[in-house]
């Protein structure tokens, strides 16, 4: 079947089996990679992703379900030149060892952060809760994360 | 893993939808948020030969607030419900509850309907519905029928809903001012299910004297139930240490708890009379 929706600012159209998920659309037949597939059921939140701003699993929605929709993946949180300071937090507090969980982190704290730029530790820690990371035992995450605030405050994005 | 192959339907109309369901012979799902189907179909416990998906239909997204009470679409999600407030006031049980619905993404499209349908015994929205003798509004090829929550839930993952029905609106009766409630829950970590849960809440006379007491528990036993010893227990006290105590031990020795590998039996029976002391007391504070 096809579907059409906006990756990144980008119009995409695909034929797809109904099984396919947005993950392995985004993966496969957009060669979007950043995006990464761990559980496969809506436990770890590696494959994080916006849909029309919200953060949502990718694994647990259809390729077909997206039509119509605004997605971003990790790739369109930044342009290619420079780390978003939200990255760079990530790097300043060693953030992530093996690097697999990042990218579910930086769209989901990107998706708070938006919404909530004023939000407290105990807000970061409920939220990320959904995201699992076997390396860094978040306490690094949950201060890069904090960190980056001050840059969502103020222009609202990046 | 990957989702076994299925055929899939966005239907602009609700008759559509009914009728698509009705042509598969059983076989068919409504696909809402997807947040547990999803998973279910991944481990190959449901394989629908159809997929049919709601999200374009109209009129299932809104929440409805009137003197009658709180009609919330099936596909009102449960960030919705959080983020609606006007439900501090119209309904603080189902805000309570529904804070501890799975996690942040999840809750981003997870909806009202599919959690009802799916019918989890340690889910917290039919845990609601049976606490708050919710009305289910439901679509078939013969029209709308309403059923009792009473008369919805029947067992583990299994609800009263032929399989070319869909649910449209879960309607919970009108909260009047005054009325204590609580909710508690204990899961190891928050947003995971819970290994038990309680939903209380009474309507206290001028002088403080508890009526009309209605406890749900999920988590503990084979589906969401009412417990009647504790409830009677409540009714006509006031709520004093004592009435707490009795009505906490009605309920841990009402349920019907099973092991499993998040706790065993006896560890829910206790932890069922701990979570309504607790409620309990919040409800009163």
């Amino acid at each position: 079947m096809t579907t059409k929706f906006e990756v990144n600012g980008k119009q995409v159209e695909v034929d797809v089996e109904p099984r396919l998920t947005l993950a392995d659309c985004l993966r496969q037949n957009l060669r979007l990679t950043g995006t990464h597939i761990g559980c496969e059921h809506g436990v770890c939140g590696a494959c994080t992703v916006l849909v029309n701003g919200d953060a949502v699993r990718s694994c647990l929605m259809l390729a077909v379900q997206a039509d119509g929709a605004k997605v971003v993946t990790v790739e369109g949180l930044s342009n290619d030149a420079d780390l978003t300071p939200l990255q760079k937090s990530f790097r300043k507090h060693h953030a992530l060892q093996c690097g697999f969980c990042t990218p579910g982190f930086i769209t989901t704290a990107h998706a708070l952060l938006t919404e909530e730029p004023d939000c407290d530790a105990d807000r970061v820690r409920e939220v990320l809760s959904g995201n699992i990371c076997r390396c860094t035992g978040y306490i690094s995450i949950v201060e890069a994360v904090l960190d980056a605030r001050s840059a969502y405050k103020k222009d609202g994005a990046r | 893993m990957k989702l076994p192959p299925f055929e899939y339907a966005a239907p602009a109309t609700l008759k559509e939808a009914v009728a698509l369901l009705a042509s598969h012979g059983g076989e068919a799902k409504p696909l809402a948020g997807g947040q547990s189907l999803m998973p279910m179909m991944a481990f190959r416990i449901a394989q629908p030969s159809l997929l049919v998906d709601l999200r374009k239909l109209p009129d299932l997204k809104s929440i409805a607030i009137d003197k009658d009470g709180v009609r919330l679409g099936a596909m009102v999600r449960w960030r919705d419900i959080q983020d609606d407030k006007r439900l501090a006031q119209a309904h603080p049980l189902l805000q309570a509850a529904i804070a501890h619905v799975a996690h942040y993404q999840i809750r981003n499209r997870g909806t009202v309907g599919g959690s009802v349908c799916h019918a989890d015994p340690a889910a917290e929205m039919p845990g609601i519905a049976l606490t708050c003798d919710a009305e289910m509004t439901v679509m078939g090829k013969g029209g709308q029928r309403v059923i009792k929550a009473a008369d919805f839930f029947l067992g583990a993952l299994t609800t009263a809903l032929q399989p070319d029905e869909i649910l449209i609106e879960v309607k919970l009766p009108a909260w009047p001012a005054g009325r204590r409630f609580g909710f508690q829950e204990f899961a190891r970590r928050r947003g995971d299910f819970a290994m038990a849960g309680i939903a209380v809440f009474y309507d206290p006379d001028a002088g403080g004297t508890a009526s009309n007491a209605h406890v749900g528990v999920i988590g503990v036993g084979e589906k969401q139930r009412r417990l009647g010893k504790a409830e009677a227990a409540i009714n006509g006290s006031t709520l004093d240490e004592a009435a707490i105590a009795k009505a906490s031990a009605a309920a841990s020795a009402e349920v019907e708890p099973q092991d499993d590998i998040h706790a065993s039996a006896a560890y829910r029976r206790a932890l069922t009379g701990t979570l309504l002391e607790r409620a309990l007391k919040s409800a009163a504070g």
